[in-house]
């Protein structure tokens, strides 16, 4: 059945000088859906063209308009030669679609070229009138709602979580095509950029079917990414968690809806190092509890019990066995037949299958906090996935059950540590506790978990950034020589990945970490791998102990001063970040009940590498004969080790900064809040590097990007960076070149090795303030707004201003933020999702500023094109916005480049609390035992 | 002591600190970098270990740092409006103590002026029509940054504004910043961006009709005090006044502006007319033209006794140098009143201030007048021709001494005084404290335009 489109252009402005003679421009828009074009008339000589125009209205099939975007071109009339193009605009109409979303998209749109970014703006209408749709084989799936966030989205209500959708389309990538060869470049990124909205559009749709199938009406922890393969084509694909949603009739349930926000996660820990993934599934001991054979079959009828959400409804997380993650290494191929997308299809379901298994050997029966991610060489592709193993509570598998059961839900504030596994057939070796919180279960010495902290969790002390940075050297080869030399080293990086997330969080003194996400990337001649979690300390975990330095020639009089020595640094830097993160835990008496392993020893990361079916050689990594916190120096790895230990950089006073939502043991947020985005890219010029100089490189590399944040941030301490979120690559393409040039020996200062691009994403930050002391505690949060909001009441001011702006109405402010919610307000409603593609190209790098005025421009034309989006739908800020993608190339010599961004999130509409509810309740009711004294705002 | 392993690079070498590392032995220190963009390690471990001593010389291509919303450091805007480069804003932050905070190094700072250089750069163009930045979706800036930003851009230096006052805004004028930047110490960059700034305004409101002042504020959305100066700048660059002589070298560009605010408020259309109409930018012809009848008051013999009896009698007793007064009453007079009869010709009215400087100043600072003594004069010499039965243009009378009396050469006359005075004080002051003396001089002065 089809739906009717309209679509009016009323006006432009500001529009770029196109007749050189007169410094005018004579303007006209195309406006196209599918294969119909509208024109407007020309409006001669004007750089601010009222046009006015009729109505535009299309008629056609839902399926197209969830596919098909919008396209508006501007244009240059011109009476003799072609008519030239300023610029193109592409309005997504997916959240027209949905009845509960915007009902009209009406607004200010930056008019966009690929070649010169924004040139002027151009104010559009746009409606839909749908009809109803009772065809059963439609293949279109309007209505069905899709959420970035990866938390049941603030005004709704689960009624039932489906479980696990994943889709993929891929095609020919237009910018390997052979017309590519005659066309402009113009006409290439446009074409991309079309293909991949048409791809996504595509890919929304039949996640949607497939949601209607399982009986859902939306996607919640909606991720999509791409995988542009080069000439091998391009992989549109996404997951996201299938649910049942009611909206909450806003006003009346405020409480009710806060109740099922807070969110609840839970984790574990388990983590690493990497044993056979195959050996381990074997040792899974049998299921027992009842609870646990009734999550069993409600899940089992779903492929794959996969969540992609991090935040859960209360008592939806029953345990959590640790983190599941699994690699493999692909060598890539033409897709020969787009619509068949058989093979990536396959290599994901190896990968989901191999994650399966993990989590079954952690004895728990779906994965939560889920994800996946690619990294491309060349054609080498390593394809990862990661979760966080867990026992759901089947209640919310069920139709029905959840009204029922929702008050009889204690929150346990320590019941999510509790191991899930059986305790006699321990998947790996670990050592058990009596929690400390009720003293009735086991606990785990450490977890390690992909999820938020959830909200009821009893935390000592607040939480931190933990890194893990690690770079690797290897051998350039190509195809499957390469593919074998990249999958021999993975186990060893993650390996040391996990040895340094274990020696930082032992020397925070911490014992959890959340949202860790490990990103590897591969170069022409190294592998970078870089981890990311928030620490804490969790009140239910045993404390950890200290760590101890062990050398290996114990004879020697002046090395053991030197170990000495070291330990004492070690030993000082554990009270001084006791202090700093404000850990005092209560001294229990440790009771180490019965490990059917006695050594005490790391756990494992379920992992394994495997290029097709290859399994790797069994690796004892098990650490079986020293401590598990003795670290030896007599390397000078280890060395580099320990100093890369103590010369992490404290955080300046005032700064916290996590990867998680919530900042653990902060509670009193301002509504000041920003969010940055930071890309930099270095060049290495040193020909022969050790893995050790690389990594000292690297590390510096992200304490001087934090250092960089923090120094630009000074002004708004005390001040907490939330969700930061670390991205690299090895761009390969230079390298390439660059080296055929390089003869092998050239002095350091010629050869040109290759970029690091550390591309530091989403760097979001909120205000707080503290409450480290008591006194600070009582503090007024108004006199935290007052001191360091940097934007006090953009809005009123805005308003105060436009006395001195004649131009009409002054911009809205929109808001970006990564974190799923703005603090101290509240979301009345959800738009839609926001999710753009843009590549930017330059043929004069130079006269643009060179990079980094290059890309400076693209990324803040990426705000403004989002910003003006989400206002165009009456939108006032964007929540769970990520930078999915920010490939950048570059040809220096031809002063050339190009840079391709895909970014998303959730277009809403917030609404400030009033003073007195300044603390969201959110926030409240999950802590109110740590942090009494808040409630008092 | 074992050195296991180390490269430097040149660079490494010439810092000091390297020399004390290698001194010292029992140093355990980790270098990074001393100079911007390269980055040295140094890692001693311990008196038997020094490992890897290594140097990376490693180049940062690009390092971008965007907000949703812009945040700009005033700090650095103004170093940027300064016309600094990158390394001496670094520097001269550094010298201000910025490494202090946070824990910065060299490096990072560098890093924040690049970029914070490179954002002032991206909005400069939408600084050029400031009410385009309240419109344009590409930057998100908070409302009272965009008023700041606008205010700053705007602001300029007087001794630069001094320089140009008067020049036609034109290529040429441009040409010689370089000189104008060398006499003033003012980077040449921020001179170029200062002379833009008054060619734009110009180039806008010179057809413009309704209030100067008005107009520069609507368009450019500046401060009231702003918009006045610029009113200034536009009027003398208009009128082409000549300003450069060195007999004027001593007046400020405040000193001028503020005649500038006198002349707009007496001698344009705009001044009688309030209902707009027709702008403040130029002088009234008409008017200049009838500045010719106040002819009579020197012409005719009986008027001008008539008046200076009666000036005479006001005056008598009040004003120390009343006996030079009534000597040279005549010449005085003469000079004021030729002066604005001669104003029809467009070069006699481009040389009124020194015309006023020559003809009246001079003489009365020869004669040692006091401030206080030459505007009581003129008060008295401007209400006694009201007096004068068969004086028909008051109106006209009015609107010349306006300027002339009210204020508008009491800026000159009073700098010039001083000026005297320092150079030759009088008996009457006594030799160990003219400064002082000269300071009061000043404070009532400032007391008397506030």
């Amino acid at each position: 059945m089809p739906g009717k489109l309209k679509a009016k252009i009323v006006a432009g402005r500001h529009l770029p000088v196109m007749d050189r003679a007169s410094d005018l421009t004579d303007a006209f828009v195309e406006v196209k859906f599918g294969n119909t074009t509208f024109k407007t008339d020309v409006y001669p000589k004007s750089l601010n063209p009222q046009w006015n125009s009729e109505w535009f209205k299309f008629e056609v099939d839902d399926e197209d308009l969830q596919d098909e975007p919008l396209q508006i071109t501007v244009l240059d009339h011109d009476t003799y030669s072609a008519n030239d193009a300023i610029g193109k605009v592409y309005i997504d109409i997916d959240p027209l679609l949905s009845s509960e979303a915007a009902t009209v998209i009406s607004g200010w749109f930056p008019i966009y070229d690929t070649i010169h970014g924004i040139r002027g703006e151009i104010n559009v209408l746009v409606k839909v009138d749908l009809f109803n749709d009772l065809n059963r084989f439609r293949q279109s799936s309007c209505g069905v709602k899709f959420f970035c966030t990866t938390s049941i989205p603030r005004c709704y209500r689960a009624a039932l979580v489906h479980g696990f959708v994943e889709e993929l389309v891929v095609n020919e990538d237009p910018e390997y095509q052979w017309i590519d060869r005659i066309r402009t470049p113009r006409a290439s990124n446009e074409a991309r950029q079309r293909l991949i909205s048409l791809m996504s559009g595509e890919l929304q749709r039949k996640i949607g079917l497939k949601v209607l199938e399982m009986g859902g009406n939306a996607v919640v922890g909606y991720l999509q990414c791409f995988d542009l393969e080069g000439e091998s084509g391009l992989v549109v694909r996404a997951i996201g968690t299938a649910c049942t949603l009611d909206k909450l009739i806003p006003g009346t349930v405020l409480n009710e809806c806060m109740c099922v926000c807070v969110c609840v996660c839970c984790c574990s820990l388990i983590l690493s190092g990497m044993g056979s993934g195959i050996s381990v599934g074997k040792e899974a001991g049998p299921l027992k509890t009842l609870l646990r054979q009734q999550a069993q079959s409600a899940l089992e009828q779903r492929e794959f019990p996969f969540f992609t959400l991090t935040c859960f409804p209360p008592g939806f997380l029953v345990h959590i066995g640790g983190v599941v993650s699994a690699r493999s290494v692909k060598l890539l191929d033409r897709i020969h037949n787009p619509d068949e997308p058989e093979t990536r299809d396959a290599w994901w379901e190896e990968i989901r299958q191999e994650i399966k298994s993990h989590a079954k050997a952690l004895g728990c029966h779906a994965v939560v906090g889920y994800s996946e991610s690619t990294t491309i060489c060349e054609e080498v592709c390593i394809l990862s996935a990661s979760g966080t193993a867990a026992m759901l509570n089947p209640r919310f598998m069920r139709e029905g059950c959840l009204d029922a059961g929702g008050s009889d839900q204690r929150l346990s504030r320590c019941g999510f540590c509790h191991i899930p596994y059986d305790e006699f057939n321990m998947p790996f070796p670990a050592q058990l506790t009596y929690c400390y919180h009720c003293r009735r279960q086991k606990v785990p010495d450490v977890l390690f978990t992909t999820i938020d902290l959830p909200a009821e969790a009893a935390v000592t002390g607040k939480g931190c950034l933990i890194q893990a940075r690690l770079c690797r050297t290897k051998k350039k080869a190509q195809g499957e020589v390469n593919a074998t030399a990249i999958s021999n080293l993975l186990p060893f990086m993650e390996y040391e990945l996990h040895t340094q997330l274990m020696n930082k969080l032992k020397l925070r003194c911490m014992n959890a970490l959340f949202g860790l996400r490990i990103q590897i990337s591969v170069g022409e001649n190294m592998l970078l791998g870089l981890a990311s979690a928030t620490g804490v300390y969790l009140s239910a975990l045993p404390a950890p102990g200290g760590i101890q330095i062990a050398g290996k020639t114990p004879s020697d009089l002046s090395y053991d001063q030197h170990i000495s020595t070291m330990q004492k640094r070690i030993n000082d830097t554990i009270v001084m970040n006791k202090e700093l993160y404000n850990i005092h835990p209560p001294e229990c008496i440790e009771e180490v009940v019965g490990s059917p392993i006695p050594d005490r020893q790391r756990s494992r990361l379920f992992r394994s590498t495997s290029e097709s079916s290859d399994e790797l050689s069994e690796l004892d990594l098990s650490h079986g004969k020293k401590d598990a916190f003795v670290l030896e120096i007599d390397d000078t790895d280890a060395v580099e080790d320990i100093q890369s230990l103590l010369t992490d950089a404290p955080m300046p006073a005032g700064f916290y900064s996590c990867n998680t939502e919530v900042m653990p043991g902060i509670y009193n947020w301002t509504s000041g809040l920003q969010m940055f985005t930071s890309v930099r890219v270095y060049r290495l010029n040193n020909a022969n590097l050790t893995n050790q100089g690389l990594n000292k490189i690297f590390t510096d590399l992200c304490e001087n990007l934090l250092k960089s944040l923090y120094f630009k941030l000074r002004s708004m301490i005390p001040c907490c960076l939330c969700h930061l979120n670390f991205t690299v690559a090895v761009p390969e393409e230079e390298l390439i070149q660059v080296r055929r040039h390089t003869p092998k020996n050239t002095s350091p200062i010629l050869s040109i090795f290759p970029r690091n691009i550390l591309n530091e994403e989403q760097l979001q930050f909120s205000m707080e303030l503290c409450g480290e002391s008591t006194s600070s505690n009582n503090q007024p949060t108004a006199k935290a707004s007052e001191r360091c909001s940097p934007l006090p009441e953009v809005r009123s001011r805005s308003l105060r201003s436009t006395r001195s702006l004649p131009c009409g109405a002054p911009v809205t402010v929109v808001k970006m933020t990564p974190l799923s919610f703005l603090p101290m307000t509240r979301i009345v409603k959800y738009l839609g999702i926001i999710n753009m593609f843009f590549i930017r190209e330059t043929t004069s790098l130079r006269e643009e500023g060179g990079v980094s005025g290059f890309l400076h421009s693209f990324i803040a034309e990426v705000f403004a094109m989002v910003r003006a989006h989400v206002a165009a739908l009456g939108g006032n800020a964007v929540v769970s916005y990520s930078m999915k993608e920010c490939v950048f190339m570059e040809n220096p010599n031809k002063n050339q480049a190009q840079c391709l961004i895909n970014v998303s999130g959730d277009a809403v509409i917030f609404v400030r609390e009033s003073d007195q509810e300044a603390i969201p309740p959110l926030i409240t009711s999950g802590q109110t035992s740590t942090t009494g004294a808040d409630g008092t705002t | 002591m074992q050195i296991r392993y180390a490269v430097f690079t040149p660079i490494l070498c010439r810092t000091q600190r390297f020399n004390c590392a290698i001194n010292n032995t029992r140093l355990q220190m980790l270098f990074t970098q001393t100079v911007p963009g390269a980055i040295y390690l140094l890692a001693t471990v311990s008196p038997r270990y020094i490992t890897l001593v290594k140097a990376y010389k490693m180049s940062m291509e690009l390092d971008v740092f965007v907000g949703n919303t812009t945040i700009m450091d005033m700090e650095v805007y103004q170093l940027w409006l300064d016309g600094l480069t990158v390394s001496d804003a670094v520097k001269v932050r550094m010298d201000e103590g910025a490494l202090l905070e946070c824990e910065a190094n060299p490096e990072v700072l560098t890093s924040d002026t690049m970029d914070q250089f490179r954002t002032f750069q991206m909005c400069e163009r939408l600084l050029h029509s400031p009410t385009k930045l309240g419109s344009q979706l590409l930057y998100q800036i908070p409302a009272q940054n965009q008023i700041i930003l606008i205010e700053r851009y705007y602001e300029f230096d007087s001794v630069f504004a001094r320089e140009v006052l008067g020049k036609k805004l034109s290529k040429g004028t441009k040409k010689d910043l370089d000189d104008t930047s060398c006499k003033t110490g003012i980077t040449l960059k921020s001179c170029r961006r200062q002379f833009d700034n008054f060619k734009r305004v110009f180039k806008v409101v010179e057809e413009l009709k309704g209030p100067l002042v008005e107009n520069i504020q609507r368009h450019f959305l500046l401060s009231d005090t702003l918009a006045r100066d610029y009113a200034a700048i536009v009027f003398f660059a208009n009128s082409r006044f000549e300003t450069g002589k060195r007999k004027l070298q001593y007046l400020s560009f405040q000193d001028f502006a503020f005649c500038a605010g006198q002349l707009i408020s007496y001698w344009t259309i705009g001044a009688m007319d309030s209902m707009m109409e027709d702008m403040d930018v130029d002088l009234e012809k008409e008017f200049l033209n009838e500045l010719k009848d106040l002819k009579v008051l020197v012409n005719d013999k009986d008027m001008m006794d008539q008046h200076k009896i009666l000036v005479c009698a006001a005056l008598r007793g009040k004003i120390k140098v009343y006996k030079l007064m009534e000597v040279n009453f005549k010449n005085l007079s003469r000079a004021l009143i030729n002066l604005a009869s001669k104003l029809t010709h467009t070069k006699d009215v481009r040389d009124l201030f020194i015309d006023l400087v020559e003809k009246f100043i001079e003489p009365c600072r020869y004669d040692r007048w006091t401030v206080a003594e030459i505007t009581l004069f003129l008060t008295h010499y401007t209400n006694a021709a009201h007096c004068l039965g068969t004086f028909r243009h008051q109106m006209i009378w009015d609107r010349y001494m306006g300027v002339i009396k009210s204020s508008q050469c009491s800026p000159l006359l009073h700098l010039s005084l001083i000026k005297v005075n320092y150079l030759s004080p009088s008996p009457s002051i006594s030799s160990v404290s003219p400064p002082v003396n000269i300071l009061n001089e000043l404070n009532t002065f400032l007391i008397c335009k506030l």
